[in-house]
């Protein structure tokens, strides 16, 4: 096996085990979308035209929340170290870890998706229009958010600032996906232009993220 | 004297008192002959004297993203020549460029009241520019939570590159989306749209933030060196105390 394919399943098995906290996500965006009701008032119509950005939303937060500790915990018990001295391409391994984060992060948020978007009232083709923007856009978060968790890692800082820096950053993202899914559901406005555009985000933050984190994890050495 | 030779913080502190008082003075004769002129031109026919608020709007809205793009030219020399002023430089600008940013966004706001009937509307120019200003919060909040300058330095260069994204999307935002902020109107092809009698106050007000802003940006640096040489003589102080 390859290094970085053994690294993916390290990752992943970590993840979905004790001690690791993957469906903790999912529980968190059920728990955040709940709450939405006890907020604004059970108005089923009110809560199917904003079903698709409080679930975009939701999703945001639940990644970024689960980010902060994705090389922290890597840190802590030296195999960072093992990482940064590895042959493999920093920047490699570090999309890895992403790829792996999102696969037991970012995947079973859109597996959710349906079933916490009955809850707000959205049917048929809402659903589909948000699962497949969730499943396009979901990457593009998590690949934004690692160069939020190596800064974080490289000054031992986390939380708040995590989240101040990597927000401002995936406005475009949230303005996209809302877009695209809303165009489903209203039906007014065209689906494809909103979803190309969600792509073309995920492909670039697939390239930005790895090589931006990948510097910054290298302080970690220096 | 070339970029290289500035690197030493003593050298830059010489040149810095040299022409901070050159640059003061430039500053504030560009400012009060801009600012003249911008009182003298001619109401707009259709906004009357609420067109005289983008004479600051713009060159604020320049600025604003003129900071962003040093400290990434900075974050640069930061990562990858390793200029010792480089990380001095893109701390300095910051919180200037945060001010021009939100003076845009004030000014915007309230020629928007009169004439859009709104201080704030969702369109992608005012929004890209929000988000530059919630970026510069972030970069200076970054600063402040780290103690050590040069770690600090080092992740606020990433995070700087990595905004700069957000400069293309704001000077592009009015061609890419049907915003309700005007398109294009000074540099474009085919020549501005603008009449003389606006266009040069606007342009004479320009080069005056820029003199503006370069006088705030040396001022603001040396103000950094001295502060981390207090840093420096306190840590000693404290160690010898010990």
């Amino acid at each position: 096996m390859t290094p970085l394919g053994a690294l993916l399943i390290r990752d992943m098995r970590l993840a979905v085990r004790v001690g690791g906290g993957a469906l903790i996500g999912v529980l968190f965006f059920l728990v955040v979308v709940t709450l939405v009701p006890f907020a604004i008032g059970p108005d089923l119509a009110l809560l199917k035209r904003i079903g698709p950005a409080v679930l975009w939303l939701a999703a945001l937060l639940a990644n970024l929340l689960a980010l902060d500790r994705l090389f922290a915990v890597d840190q802590e018990d030296g195999s960072l170290d093992l990482l940064l001295m590895s042959r493999a391409p920093l920047e490699l391994v570090v999309a890895v870890k992403g790829l792996a984060h999102w696969l037991t992060t970012g995947l079973p948020l859109v597996v959710a998706a349906p079933l916490i978007g009955l809850l707000l009232n959205l049917d048929g083709a809402a659903q589909a229009g948000l699962v497949l923007t969730l499943l396009v856009g979901t990457p593009a978060l998590t690949f934004i958010g690692l160069i939020g968790a190596a800064i974080a890692v490289a000054l031992r800082r986390g939380g708040l600032l995590l989240a101040v820096l990597v927000l401002p950053l995936t406005v475009p993202v949230l303005i996209f996906g809302v877009a695209a899914a809303n165009a489903v559901l209203v039906g007014a406005a065209p689906f494809a232009t909103p979803f190309t555009v969600l792509c073309a985000l995920s492909l670039a933050s697939l390239v930005i993220g790895p090589f931006a984190a990948a510097a910054a994890l290298r302080q970690e050495i220096e | 004297m070339s970029l290289i030779d500035l690197a030493n913080p003593s050298r830059f502190l010489k040149f810095a008192d040299r022409v901070l008082p050159w640059l003061g003075g430039v500053t504030v004769i560009a400012l009060a002959f801009g600012l003249n002129q911008a009182m003298g031109a001619p109401d707009d026919y259709q906004q009357g004297a609420t067109v005289k608020i983008m004479f600051l709007h713009v060159p604020s809205a320049w600025l604003g993203m003129l900071a962003w793009g040093i400290m990434s030219i900075a974050a640069l020399g930061t990562l990858v020549w390793r200029h010792p002023l480089a990380d001095v430089a893109a701390k300095a600008a910051a919180p200037i460029g945060a001010a021009f940013t939100l003076l845009c966004l004030i000014t915007g706001s309230l020629w928007g009241r009169p004439e859009w009937g709104t201080y704030w509307v969702w369109d992608a120019r005012l929004t890209s520019e929000l988000v530059l200003f919630l970026l510069y919060l972030g970069v200076i909040a970054l600063w402040r939570t780290v103690e050590d300058p040069s770690r600090a330095a080092r992740a606020a260069a990433i995070l700087t590159l990595v905004g700069a994204v957000d400069l293309p999307i704001i000077k592009f935002s009015v061609d890419w989306w049907n915003t309700l902020h005007q398109g294009e109107s000074v540099f474009r092809f085919g020549g501005s749209t603008i009449y003389p009698t606006i266009l040069v106050p606007l342009l004479v007000m320009a080069v005056a933030f820029t003199l503006l802003f370069v006088t705030l940006h040396v001022a603001a640096m040396r103000n950094e060196i001295l502060r981390r040489r207090v840093r420096t003589l306190r840590l000693m102080q404290a160690q010898a105390t010990n």
